[in-house]
């Protein structure tokens, strides 16, 4: 599996409240979720994303609250991955349960700038940077994730076994 | 090498002898725990699984409290999608408008976490039950689901960092500030994945509610819990409010921590996090220019127990809320309305020009009730100050304790409680 797009790029704590602001939980929809997805940081985000873009962050991306409205707001927005230096941990969770792929990685994360154009080989965790022509390992999921993952999230993995 | 709290309690209800950190396990849990924001979208995963109803009626518990009352038609229908479901699967713990609380303040006082629980909920301020000596820990929605459905979650064991408090805290110093001294200290990925081992003589001298605090903010550090030793304080909170049997950990000697910090209690200040991040702290002394404030929020998960609002009166009683300020203060459960209406704190916020409302999150998570207009500033008991987490995004939150708080209520300006 393979994801390609070009780069949103946000600095260190980007925080579950700027991701998904609370005064729209009153909502649950992905689709109505997603149009205010990082409306709070950058309100071009929801304007020009395009499906298969990349998310690239530096460290604690997704602190804060537990909402899954968050990871779901960023899927449902059309982004195939996110990259961080770090996640917090409750973001991290809710993102494999969901299903949205998310990569730990700091050289990427400081190797990758706005609009670079990225591919992303999740079997390897190889990130590639085509518009500079570079490559970095990212952290590949232990296997227990790896089957949430490939299950398409945790309530299938669940439903299967 | 040994187990710390933590670790002990996580391998009893793995059914291991031994794990360590890193370490992935599957584990019983004794609570599952939703609120009228996140158990909506769990009831909707929890309908795509092969499964026939919860694992255990008795052992869920669904708190609206964030939109609640109702706030609008759309949490209305979030409300009703819970209230059908806990009636639907015979939840025992849910829990309606007259009888709620916020949850993290409701469920301790209900008797329904204690000492060697392990305890998830859907919500990040779960970690506050650590501070009855419990393994709580805040979730996502669909682990909520799965957790409903089968008792288990999956873990990764965390790794510790100890927290060795000695000393005693000084007047208007509370449990607010040590943890926004430790989260200034540490930053707010300081704990990140890890737990947060709070160790030391100076515990016996934190009250319950000061440690429901301290432990609360644990995620404020990135901390995956917080959790402190049982201690008779501790059995004496449970058996006041629970019947149910409690389970006593203690760490190993050997046990392994990543980092070791000694706090003094006695040489801590009233501490401030400035916007828009709870790392941002200054104590009381450092703040050199006026931070002159609209709005003053006194509640929460955070500080809305009767410590919190005995403070507050004591600062405010006989003192007037200056003029163009607006103070609301928001005791966290009915109990709490009902304890602090008996002591006659209520009369005391409501003479000095306070406005004091039902048990709900609202203002905290820039809900309803107290919203922020641009440029405006309050001074919050709550935990969070990120870009809008109030209001408008230019709109800026400053997390204090209630003394503080109160204080900068009277004055208009970020005070100190000396001072007064
Ligand atoms: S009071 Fe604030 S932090 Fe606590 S549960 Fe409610 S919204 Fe969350």
């Amino acid at each position: 599996m393979k994801a390609n797009g070009s780069v949103f790029k946000y600095g260190d704590n980007v925080d579950t409240d700027v991701i998904i602001p609370a005064r729209y939980l009153n909502s649950s929809d992905p689709a109505e979720l997603a149009t205010h997805c990082m409306e709070d940081i950058d309100t071009d985000f929801i304007k020009k994303v395009k499906k298969g873009d990349i998310i690239v962050a530096n460290k604690n991306f997704g602190c804060g609250s537990s909402r899954e409205h968050a990871p779901i707001a960023i899927k449902a927005a059309g982004v195939s991955c996110v990259i961080a230096e770090t996640f917090a941990r409750i973001f991290y969770r809710n993102a494999i349960n969901i299903g949205l792929p998310i990569i730990e990685c700091p050289e990427a994360s400081s190797g990758i700038e706005a609009g670079d154009e990225v591919e992303i080989d999740f079997d390897s965790g190889i990130i590639t940077n085509k518009s500079r022509g570079t490559t970095f390992q990212g952290q590949p999921f232990p296997e227990f994730m790896q089957k949430i993952i490939k299950a398409e999230g945790l309530i299938n993995y669940i439903n299967n076994k | 090498m040994g187990m710390t709290m933590t670790q002990k309690i996580l391998a009893a209800h793995a059914g291991l002898d031994k794990v360590a950190a890193g370490q992935l396990i599957e584990a019983d849990l004794d609570l599952v725990l939703g609120n009228d924001i996140t158990s909506p979208v769990a009831i909707k995963e929890m309908d795509k699984m092969n499964t026939t109803g919860v694992f255990d009626k008795d052992k869920i518990a669904l708190v609206p409290d964030h939109f609640v009352p109702n706030k609008d038609i759309k949490s209305a229908e979030h409300c009703k999608c819970v209230r059908e479901f806990a009636y639907r699967n015979e939840i025992t713990n849910y829990f309606e408008v007259g009888e709620m609380g916020i949850e993290h303040a409701l469920l301790p006082e209900k008797g329904l976490t204690v000492a060697g629980d392990v305890i998830i909920g859907a919500d990040s301020h779960t970690c506050t039950y650590g501070a009855l000596g419990a393994f709580s820990t805040g979730v996502g929605s669909t682990d909520m689901a799965a957790g409903m459905a089968t008792g288990k979650a999956w873990f990764k064991v965390p790794a510790a960092i100890k927290f060795n408090l000695v000393g005693k805290l000084n007047k208007w110093v509370s449990g607010k500030d040590v943890i926004l001294h430790i989260i200034g200290m540490i930053g707010v990925d300081g704990a990140l994945y890890k737990s947060m081992e709070f160790v030391g003589e100076g515990v016996k001298n934190l009250s319950m509610d000061d440690r429901f605090t301290i432990a609360n903010m644990a995620i404020e550090a990135g901390g995956k819990n917080g959790i402190f030793p049982v201690d008779e304080k501790a059995i004496a909170y449970m058996k006041e409010h629970s019947k149910k049997t409690y389970t006593i950990y203690e760490a190993d000697s050997d046990a392994a921590y990543e980092k070791e910090y000694t706090i003094d209690l006695a040489a801590l200040r009233p501490t401030i996090a400035f916007p828009h991040l709870p790392e941002n702290t200054k104590t009381i002394d450092e703040i050199k220019e006026p931070v002159i404030i609209d709005q003053v929020v006194i509640g929460s998960c955070t500080n809305g127990r009767i410590d919190d609002l005995r403070c507050a009166a004591e600062v405010l009683k006989g003192k007037k809320i200056k003029k163009g300020m607006r103070c609301i203060i928001l005791p966290a459960t009915q109990s709490i309305y009902l304890q602090a209406m008996e002591e006659g704190l209520l009369r005391i916020f409501i003479e000095a020009g306070a406005v004091v409302s039902t048990p709900t999150c609202g203002p905290c998570l820039g809900g309803y009730m107290g919203i922020l207009a641009a440029g405006e500033r309050c001074v919050s008991t709550t935990n969070r100050n990120f870009v809008g987490r109030m209001g408008h995004v230019d709109s800026e939150v400053y997390l204090a304790s209630p003394a503080v708080a109160a204080a900068s209520a009277v004055t208009g300006q970020i005070s100190s409680p000396y001072e007064l």
